[in-house]
């Protein structure tokens, strides 16, 4: 890509983009809140206008972004502005996953235990609230909220999606590779590999689900072991579904040419949050399903 | 010039007020946008200040329902922090970070567009729950569940206003971090780059760790209410107390990121008016930093009645008094920053010091809560009202009016008339004072917050306390002149200085600053620069 005089600043110039993006993200919140009340068909109407609203601000705006990076309109300063941008959003993300795992350490950790009577609290609390309940792990509290249930073991589909995720990081770095070689039939061919391997994971994982609600009676409502399983996993397969609808993003843009091997920043930013969306499978796997 | 400069040139001429302020890449335009947004937001939030020490001006029900008590009381706090105190300091940070670092505008003006504009809708949400069935969200601005969970219709609307808020922060918080780090003009090294930068670098770090907490916290809250999720139910094995830690690992963090940015605006108003270099420099950066740091490890000491084991109590305890000594660090600079220092004592300097006296007030309200046995009898009394209230508005918003008047003659090129600046200080300082001294000796007495009726005990320093409100609460609308008159109106030209010892880059370009602040990067002249290792 050919580099503007880079002793000038670059200021883009403005963008309908995003007062529709705001708009769109409003809609489809005004559109949730007002079917979660109840209000079905109101909701579902002003929903799929924000919905539309967003995915045609992404054509839109990405649109216009790769129109102008193929122009040659970015100087390396932006270029390393948008890695920055999308490392601390990664970093933001981390953070989300963080309060979730953070709130499966603390009930693990200390509340059950208290339930069942250990330390001082917990002597308190299970003599007086909770009798008979002893902690165990997967619990549905001393109530046995949502019924009795089995949780699935880790060495089934779990295993075999984290080793389909696990190669799908080492397909994503292959098709890099042959990116920054100029080889562009194995980029589409790995690249290709990759996107099924995310959605053979997200076929398992659904697969998984229906497994435990229809087999194993573990839902949503199965106290706090199915709110804190289907809390972490499904924000990690929506991230998984996110990711894999950015990597077919690339692979299209592969098929027509886009990116050279020095110039191939998104990319780069898909791959790198494919690698995000693998790492919190791996702490899922280790913490949801193994402990 | 090149084409891009002439690009950027020749679009300032040619652009509608729909294109300027709707879909604008400009910092300055984005950076103000911000602030009015957050001034139009103080008086929305103060207006129900001012119903709540209505209220409270006698015991007994005068004016209201409790219930209604309770959501104004919420909504109050959900408005000044996310809609007042944040989008204030990143509108400062939208002015002055590019002007201080010699960069043409932000790292990334179309999000930063973004950020500024999911605000508002943000709002629409939030303060449409007036109007619901069941009222707005009525259990204060914590949220605590089970509470918050049994409100009306405002809940879904609620959590999603804060997850707009949310992303609106952590986008406007990438770029922050990505302007100061990528565009730094060739020459300004980090450590003499200006502290209100030093102070929003590590801000922003901060945000973007802990925003997504707090969505996790409300997204939990949004599967409890609506999905059949038991995460705050201790029959299902889960535990209310779990929404307050995941809440207060943002909500304390939170607390700094309303407080480091004035951090910053003092540290570049006191030197300038004090005629001598910020004492220690890289004292205070190290103090934000290890103030940054803290927040993360201090959250319980928002819960220390709510029930956690001993050792919980006291690292808590430990960690937080910790923070005194950096806090601590920053006022004694300051002060030696003053010392012996040519002080006169202009409009910015008057809310500065304000800001020194009425911080440390706070701070050490803060410390003595901070002490398990003493906070046993402090937690949720009158007495936390009086302490964060001195440190958000003794502290972080008369560092922001402070920052107005510092700037806003580069931003407008007017000099507004300094009577009356000084008029609102001393009006507010004064009345700050009478409206929350007195909340501490109630606390002490015992009298519980959020609560609209009270034991007639109390009523002699609630009447006092609520003089004040009002009297501070009129005493702003003398700024909504100034900045008025100064914007609209005033015919005094500002030089590009303004103020005799101001150093730093964004005093070399001219009042009012043009459109998009550097072009090419600034050549670095030290003497030019207010901070770090340079010479005066």
């Amino acid at each position: 890509m050919s580099q503007p005089n880079a002793n000038v600043y670059y200021v883009p110039h403005n963008s309908r983009w995003p007062i529709i993006a705001t708009l769109g993200m409003f809609l489809f919140m005004v559109g949730a809140a007002v079917w979660l009340n109840g209000y079905d068909t109101p909701g579902k109407i002003i929903l799929t206008i924000g919905a539309l609203s967003i995915i045609g601000m992404m054509f839109g705006w990405f649109g216009n972004v790769i129109h102008e990076s193929m122009k040659g309109t970015f100087n390396s300063q932006v270029d390393t502005s948008f890695r920055m941008g999308m490392t601390w959003f990664i970093f933001s993300e981390v953070f989300f996953f963080a309060a979730f795992f953070g709130g499966l350490f603390y009930i693990r950790t200390f509340v059950v235990p208290w339930l069942g009577g250990v330390g001082d609290k917990g002597v308190i609390t299970n003599g007086f609230i909770w009798q008979g309940f002893s902690a165990t792990w997967p619990t549905n509290g001393p109530e046995a909220v949502g019924g009795s249930f089995t949780s699935g073991s880790p060495w089934g589909i779990p295993l075999l999606n984290t080793l389909l995720l696990l190669s799908s990081s080492v397909t994503v770095t292959i098709a890099h590779h042959a990116l920054r070689a100029g080889n562009r039939k194995k980029l589409i061919g790995f690249l290709g590999l990759t996107i099924l391997l995310g959605i053979t994971f997200l076929c398992c994982q659904a697969y998984e689900y229906w497994e435990s609600y229809v087999h194993l009676n573990m839902t949503l409502h199965s106290g706090i072991y199915g709110a804190t399983f289907y809390i972490l996993t499904g924000f990690h397969g929506l991230h998984v579904t996110l990711g894999t609808i950015m990597l077919i993003v690339m692979w299209l843009r592969s098929v027509r040419g886009h990116f050279t091997p020095q110039n191939h920043f998104a990319f780069e930013a898909v791959s790198w949050y494919w690698h995000f969306v693998d790492v919190i499978w791996l702490c899922l796997f280790l913490f949801v399903y193994i402990l | 010039m090149s084409s891009t400069a002439q690009a950027i040139h020749h679009e300032d001429h040619h652009q509608g007020w729909f294109e300027r302020w709707f879909m604008s890449t400009n910092h300055k335009d984005i950076g103000t946008l911000y602030l009015s947004f957050s001034f139009l937001m103080l008086f929305v939030g103060g207006s129900l200040a001012m119903l709540i020490r209505a209220e409270l001006f006698e015991p007994g029900m005068q004016l209201m329902q409790p219930y209604f008590f309770n959501e104004i009381s919420g909504m109050h706090g959900l408005i000044m922090i996310f809609g007042v105190i944040m989008p204030s300091f990143v509108g400062l940070a939208n002015w002055m970070i590019p002007m201080q670092i010699g960069a043409p505008d932000m790292a990334l003006p179309r999000l930063n567009n973004l950020s500024f504009w999911i605000l508002p809708f943000a709002f629409i949400l939030l303060l449409s729950t007036f109007f619901m069935p069941g009222g707005a969200p009525a259990a204060g601005w914590t949220m605590y569940p089970p509470l918050v969970l049994q409100g009306g219709e405002s809940v879904a609307f609620m959590i999603f206003a804060i997850h707009l808020m949310g992303i609106s922060s952590i986008l406007g918080s990438i770029n922050i971090i990505a302007t100061i780090l990528n565009l730094r003009a060739p020459g300004l090294d980090l450590l003499k780059m200006p502290m209100f930068c030093w102070s929003w670098l590590i801000t922003s770090f901060l945000v973007i760790a802990v925003m997504p907490v707090l969505a996790g916290a409300v997204t939990m809250m949004l599967f409890d209410r609506f999905f059949g999720t038991n995460f705050f139910n201790a029959a299902a094995g889960g535990d209310p107390v779990m929404y307050q830690h995941v809440f207060w690992f943002f909500g304390h963090p939170e607390v700094y990121i309303m407080i480091l940015p004035a951090f910053g605006i003092i540290s570049e108003i006191v030197p300038t008016f004090a005629r001598k270099p910020l004492f220690g420099y890289k004292a205070m950066v190290y103090a934000i930093a290890c103030i940054a740091f803290l927040s993360f490890i201090v959250w319980s000491h928002h819960m220390f009645t709510v029930g956690i084991p001993l050792g919980g109590e006291v690292f808590f305890m430990y960690a937080t008094m910790l923070i005194a000594v950096p806090t601590g660090v920053k006022i004694f600079n300051w002060v030696t920053t003053m010392w012996k220092g040519s002080m006169s004592f202009e409009v910015p300097m008057l809310w500065a010091i304000g800001f020194i006296v009425l911080f440390s007030i706070g701070g050490f309200s803060g410390v003595m809560m901070a002490l398990v046995p003493a906070d046993f009898q402090y937690y949720g009394t009158y007495f936390i009202v009086a302490h964060f209230h001195y440190v958000l508005v003794g502290g972080a918003l008369f560092s922001i009016i402070g920052a107005v008047y510092y700037w806003l003659p580069k931003w407008s090129g007017h000099m507004y008339s300094s009577f009356w600046g000084k008029l609102h200080f001393w009006s507010s300082v004064i009345s700050v004072n009478v409206l929350f001294f007195p909340q501490q000796f109630l606390g002490f007495a015992g009298m519980p917050r959020r609560i609209p009726d009270y034991n007639v005990a109390f009523a002699d320093w609630n009447m006092v306390s609520s003089i004040g409100g009002f009297w501070f609460g009129a005493t702003q609308l003398i700024f909504v002149g100034v900045v008025i008159h100064t914007v609209f109106f005033s015919k005094d030209k500002a030089t590009s200085r303004v103020w005799e010892h101001a150093h730093g880059l964004e005093w070399t370009l001219p009042s009012p600053a043009p459109h998009h602040s550097f072009t090419v990067p600034p050549v670095i002249d030290d003497s030019q620069l207010a901070h770090g290792d340079v010479s005066h």
